[in-house]
């Protein structure tokens, strides 16, 4: 088909997810490093690098479930049953830190309690996102139009390993931001951390990418036969180069380029998982055009998104443009 | 003894998450309008009241709207885990919608909320206006889409049903316009500005009462009693526009929230207070006011009104829910009318801050915006019962095929965390509502940009003061 409206969704879908990892990827990884702040400025300080921006970040994740329900509402209706109980401890892990930006600044006795929550909140919700992650490459299993398994079949120690790698990832991602907005003792800290956790990262990236084609034939044979087995050459070499590009970056003790590199790390993951995925929606048998909404659903919701998406990237680079900078301690209006 | 199935706790779950989300947007949506207000009254007169208005507000706002987020991003999750055949279903029909209220008002109002919250000083004044303004008219949008799904859930219109059986898409304006849509969204919208103004009277009154002098208290305690006093009766008439448009198109419903079991071929009582007998089928000491039902609701002393004894039973709504929320949501409504009449008297006598009577009375209605909204969405939202969408796909159809241990699970879950987290929310809120707004007035300490008057703030980050 010329113009396959179900293909241009997928798409549509995949950036808005890719967007929510890099965006809310280094605002939870704040929260997941936040007890490494060693005084209450380090904290404040910490937590006003993403205060005007965190809610941005996280409306990416209601367009993730928002747009999925839109637009792929079958594969919504069977991903989410599937991964029940991941889904509803990341959403009362993202309560917990999501009320932490106000609280904590309304209350002198709890601030500890708050801080925790932040902390807490920030590292189930990765965890959970990653186990969720980690489910989903294993496969879900339907029958008809609905889950046909049970309600722990998403836990298992692929799962849990994808968890605490996507944990270490986050934390990577939010010490280069906390190296890009803050300055000092602070960003000196941030900048060992960044070092420590890239490698972590990449032996966690490496390790999945290993076991990940044993999850499904079907990837096995996508990466180890043409023409999938060239970007099993191609993906390594750049995520080697973009790794090379944050430890270069981290030793000239640059701001920005650290933070870039370890998006970049995130976009290739990204690649890889796309790779395994496509054609499928929902592996191993739910495809792109079986879980597609009707033409008319599609068409109509596209209107919205090719007019709104644009708008939306340039006042949220606005947003970010007017917070540029580094942030100092007694910023914010609390 | 029933045991709880998996439908019961996923209703269950439904309606708790629902519950206490709608009430941080209902107040939300009135508060972010009274900000836009606030800041431009600051804008046009530089009276430093106006901005310590804002101030004060804003805080309490950012508090309530981070709630109504994380309980919102629940939201979006909830059809999927727990009504995934729902989703399935309706998904094709209201899913663009809610993709649309995401792009065209969650976005707007978390991208321009940092600049209203932090940016004054880094945009400059004009910006920071519009930014407001942007998050008022974002809440409005939201509104308009989330109505535009429930009405679509209670009088479904424009659609046609595929192999699978699914809702497909066949006219999208009749789908958003669909028939009780505007008639909710002019309801609910009124309902939010007048819990807001409640709210703000509450506090006004309280501060009035510790001190009359409070200028702070004084101008927000009149623009409350102003909105009381206007917006009350539109937002009667707005409901029983709204109650007329349901008995067109969802006749059981009224037939529940007037507790008619029975059929009156001339002309049926208005039922003021009683109780519902669902093993009977009757209104237990009724109190009614014999053939005012029928004039309110066809305008004619003696038109024949169905009951539900024309309804089978399988497709009735629990009455005695319906038939008493109602009562609260009305009985508010008319408390509130009174409210609003008595300020505007006391204000043509001049006396309208010299009232303790009145303060306390608006003290004590604070909170009361609230119980009408709920309530107003348990009528509707059980009424719909038993359906999904009305008429079509009922609730028991409806359900994820998730094991009830499941269900138990997550339930209690959310009670234990939202009772603790939004527990503590709401104390806050209530500790920065008992602070006077005229701690928020630009004092002598406060730096040489409010001391030095209407001069345009720096717009350099850097240098910019921050108050604390």
């Amino acid at each position: 088909m010329p113009f396959d409206l179900a293909f241009v969704w997928a798409g549509l879908i995949a950036f808005a997810v890719l967007t929510y990892v890099v965006l809310d990827g280094f605002d939870l990884g704040i929260g997941i490093l936040f007890p490494t702040g060693r005084s209450r400025d380090d904290r404040d300080v910490m937590m006003n690098a993403v205060a005007p921006v965190w809610d941005g970040n996280e409306t990416w994740l209601v367009l993730g479930g928002g747009g999925l329900f839109a637009v792929f509402p079958l594969a919504y209706a069977v991903v989410m049953p599937a991964l029940y109980m991941p889904i509803t401890l990341m959403l009362l892990a993202l309560v917990f830190r999501g009320v932490a930006f106000e609280f904590r600044w309304r209350t002198e006795r709890w601030k500890g309690v708050w801080d925790t929550a932040f902390f807490g909140g920030s590292t189930l919700a990765a965890l959970c996102q990653g186990i969720a992650l980690g489910a989903l490459v294993q496969g879900v299993e339907v029958q008809g139009r609905a889950y046909a398994g049970g309600w722990w079949d998403w836990l298992t120690p692929f799962s849990v390993l994808t968890g605490v790698a996507l944990v270490a990832g986050y934390a990577l991602l939010g010490a280069t931001w906390l190296v890009l907005k803050t300055e000092g003792p602070l960003q000196d800290r941030m900048r060992r951390f960044a070092f420590r956790l890239g490698i972590v990262t990449l032996a966690f990236i490496g390790v999945v990418s290993l076991l990940t084609p044993f999850q499904d034939p079907v990837y096995f044979q996508r990466w180890f036969s043409l023409p999938g087995s060239l970007y099993t050459f191609v993906v390594p070499l750049l995520m080697l180069g973009t790794t090379w590009l944050l430890y270069s970056g981290l030793h000239q003790r640059k701001d920005l380029q650290p933070f870039l590199a370890a998006l970049g790390m995130f976009v290739l993951s990204f690649i890889g998982i796309g790779i395994s995925f496509y054609p499928m929606m929902v592996p191993p048998g739910l495809t792109i055009a079986e879980a597609a909404a009707p033409d008319e659903s599609l068409g109509f919701a596209l209107v919205g998104a090719l007019i709104l998406i644009p708008i939306i990237l340039g006042y949220t680079a606005y947003a970010y443009w007017v917070f540029r900078g580094k942030v100092r301690v007694g910023d914010g209006y609390h | 003894m029933e045991h709880l199935s998996a439908e019961t706790l996923a209703r269950a779950q439904f309606a708790f998450t629902v519950s206490f989300h709608i009430v941080f947007p209902a107040f939300s949506i009135g508060l972010a309008s009274f900000l836009a207000v606030l800041n431009g009254l600051w804008l046009r007169t530089r009276d430093g009241t106006w901005l310590a208005l804002f101030d004060y507000w804003k805080k309490i706002f950012a508090v309530a709207f981070g709630m109504g987020v994380v309980s919102g991003i629940v939201m979006s999750y909830q059809f999927g885990t727990n009504w995934s055949v729902f989703s399935d279903l309706a998904g094709p029909v209201i899913g663009p919608l809610m993709a649309y209220e995401v792009l065209s008002a969650f976005f707007l109002e978390a991208g321009f909320l940092g600049i209203m919250l932090f940016g004054r000083e880094k945009v400059g004044d004009r910006l920071h206006m519009f930014a407001t303004a942007m998050v008022a008219f974002g809440t409005l949008i939201s509104a308009t889409w989330i109505l535009s799904v429930n009405s679509w859930m209670q009088t479904p219109a424009g659609y046609a049903i595929n192999d699978a059986g699914q809702f497909i898409p066949v006219d999208w304006l009749e789908i958003v316009f669909n028939p009780s849509f505007p008639y909710r969204l002019l309801h609910m919208v009124l309902a939010a500005y007048l819990t807001t103004a409640f709210v703000v009277g509450g506090v006004g009154a309280l501060h009035l009462l510790r001190d009359r002098g409070d200028a702070t208290a004084r101008r927000m305690f009149s623009m409350a009693m102003w909105m009381a006093v206007l917006v009350t009766p539109i937002q009667i008439v707005a409901g029983d526009m709204h109650g007329l448009n349901t008995l067109e198109h969802q006749p059981v419903k009224v037939m529940a929230m007037e507790g008619h079991y029975d059929s009156h071929p001339d002309g049926a009582p208005l039922i003021l207070f009683g109780w519902p007998n669902a093993a009977e089928k009757r209104i237990d000491y009724a109190i009614e006011v014999p053939k005012l039902s029928s004039l309110i609701l066809k305008h004619d002393w003696n038109a024949p009104l169905a009951g539900l004894d024309t309804v089978p039973d399988a497709d009735e709504p629990p009455v005695a829910i319906v038939f008493w929320s109602f009562r609260i949501m009305v009985g508010i409504g008319f408390v509130m009318l009174g409210v609003g009449l008595f300020s505007l008297l006391q204000r043509l006598r001049g006396r309208l801050y010299d009232t303790p009577w009145l303060h306390r009375t608006a003290l004590a209605m604070g909170p009361s915006g609230f119980i009408a909204v709920l309530a107003g969405w348990v009528t509707t939202e059980v009424g719909r019962q038993p359906f999904t969408v009305y008429g079509l796909l009922r609730t028991s159809d409806s359900l994820a095929p998730v094991a009830a241990p499941a269900v138990a699970t997550s339930l209690l879950m959310f009670v234990i965390v939202y009772f603790f987290v939004f527990g503590a929310g709401v104390f806050y809120i209530l500790r920065l509502m008992n602070r006077s707004a005229l701690t928020a007035m630009p004092g002598d300490d406060e730096g040489p940009l409010r001391a030095a008057g209407p001069v345009s703030r720096p717009h350099k980050d850097g240098e910019a003061h921050h108050a604390v």
